[in-house]
């Protein structure tokens, strides 16, 4: 099989509210800055591929209008998935794998502020039986937490250190959104939002952007002397009713562990798709990263860009492996209520 | 219906509210029509003129960020005549609804006309707008009650066909 590389990642500073600036004022300099950095132009991306979600925008076929962010003359070859930009790496990896394509640019965007993410995410559930229920995205999260709490699987304290690591970790990233350090004491005064989390254990509410541009490695070869490969990817989904989902048991992450032969791998650094702070030792302890340094960029919890968190996820272990002498790294992309979508990628630095 | 009646299905609407923006250059573009002005944007590359502007050059990705001002004379690029009254629309069939393409712009926003019979609209006639009073403006094209034609010779639209330069 064809081994695909990722060449570039360019991240927009996570922002609170962008205000005026609209997805395409937002996808713009993201992309500009790629080609920038590779000395490219849309001419030389044979495939262009974005994430978004329509209900984030409030407007059928949102996503459409976010390609007035790329040059579209001559007529390119696009595609979009109605995810996190993290499944719209994984299609054009697969164009690229196919033969149809030897580069693609890849971004994703999304705006919380101009909704209620509350209301929007709950829409993402069954429509039949939960989605009339409207569960909000905290109150879903926090019934994983209860299980994993209640069983043992994970201690309060971890969820403590979660959160103070992550703002500690924000100064290694320039466009997180939240970089305030916190104690345990400001923690444990913290209301709760939907028991057992509170506001520090929630994502903060983010817009922004990311793109990466991936080549198939003969062509990566031309931007660089080390190209970070994609060495393996698996995506597996959780029953979409979460009634008859055990939380504890994370049958999907196992079953892409197996697949991707995880187990034999000593990854030097990992960033995890972790929104919630009790996600973040749960998956730890899964993935068996106790003595990997895992969300070093912070993390979601330091700025969550709805459809972008994944492939940022991707893009920062990328920017770890490119900038450090480290070899192996492990990515973590997650969609849908309580971790029911989790995508592993493994990238891996050539010398 | 009655208590007695089995209700077989269950309603669960959806509302969900937005704070819509407008983006950045188009709130350029608004704060000028609030002022009665059309300031179109102009591609860095390709110098197409876009009215109104949504931020980007759609055929080359980059921002649009040259000001254009245009008047508010152009042509009908095409139209329809709307035979079908829309509740709570207080137009009174029939109506038509053009795409307006101001001089020295090349795109076309949709608008109406008014002041012709219906049957004598044609593609190339030469408008101008018909503003509303000064204190009624807004941000919004609706400052702009309607196109109507003047004395002017028509334009050939095929010429108005965007040039590669």
């Amino acid at each position: 099989m064809k081994k695909v590389a990722i060449v570039g990642y360019a991240q927009h500073p996570i922002l609170e509210n962008a205000g005026a600036l609209n997805e395409v004022e937002l996808i713009m300099p993201v992309v500009h800055q790629l080609f920038d950095e590779l000395g490219i132009s849309q001419n030389n991306i044979d495939f262009t591929c974005s994430g978004s979600c329509d209900y984030l925008q409030g407007a059928a076929f949102a996503f459409v209008e976010g390609l007035s962010a790329i040059q579209t003359n001559p007529p390119i070859k696009e595609s979009h998935v109605e995810m996190d930009a993290a499944w719209a790496m994984y299609e054009s990896m697969l164009k690229i794998q196919m033969g149809d394509a030897d580069t693609a640019l890849i971004y994703g965007f999304g705006k919380s502020s101009p909704g209620r993410l509350d209301s929007i995410i709950s829409l993402q559930m069954d429509p039949y039986y939960i989605s009339p229920l409207w569960p909000d995205r905290v109150s879903l999260a926090a019934i994983q937490a209860r299980v994993l709490l209640e069983k043992n699987i994970i201690a309060p304290e971890q969820m403590i250190s979660a959160v103070i690591e992550a703002r500690t970790n924000s100064k290694n990233n320039k466009n997180a959104l939240v970089t305030e350090l916190v104690d345990k004491e400001a923690y444990l005064a913290s209301e709760k939002i939907s028991s057992p989390l509170n506001e520090f254990d929630c994502p903060p509410i983010s817009d922004g952007s990311s793109a990466m541009i991936i080549a198939s490695e003969e062509k990566a070869n031309e931007f660089t002397d080390h190209p970070i490969i994609i060495e393996g990817i698996d995506h597996r989904i959780e029953s979409s009713n979460i009634g008859s989902r055990d939380l504890s048991k994370p049958s999907g992450i196992l079953a892409s562990i197996e697949q991707l032969k995880l187990e034999k791998i000593k990854f030097d650094v990992a960033e995890l798709h972790t929104q919630f702070s009790h996600e973040v030792p749960y998956l730890q302890s899964v993935l068996n990263l106790s003595d990997v340094p895992t969300n070093l960029s912070g993390g979601p919890l330091v700025g969550n860009v709805m459809m972008c968190a994944g492939l940022d996820a991707i893009g920062k272990t990328y920017e770890a492996l490119k900038s450090n002498d480290l070899t192996n790294g492990l990515a973590h992309a997650s969609s849908g209520p309580c971790l029911q979508h989790n995508m592993l990628v493994h990238l891996e630095k050539k010398s | 219906m009655s208590e007695e009646e089995k209700k077989d299905y269950a309603e669960s609407p959806i509302n969900l509210e937005y704070h819509y923006t407008a983006g950045s250059a188009t709130t350029r573009f608004l704060n000028q029509v609030k002022e009665g002005k059309i300031v179109g944007q102009s591609c860095p590359k390709c110098s197409a003129v876009y009215v109104p502007p949504r931020g980007s050059c759609p055929r080359c990705g980059v921002a649009t960020n040259i000001e254009v001002p245009l008047t508010d004379k152009g042509c009908i690029e095409s139209f329809t005549i709307v035979h079908i009254p829309i509740p709570g629309n207080p137009i009174v069939p029939p109506y038509v609804c053009a795409m307006i393409r101001l001089d020295g712009a090349n795109i076309s926003f949709l608008h109406l006309i008014q002041g012709i019979d219906v049957e004598e609209i044609r593609i190339g006639m030469r408008i101008q707008a018909v503003w509303k009073p000064k204190d009624e403006w807004t941000h919004s094209l609706e400052n702009i009650k309607w196109f109507t034609p003047i004395d002017e010779p028509d334009v050939d639209v095929a010429t108005l066909r965007f040039q590669e330069s």
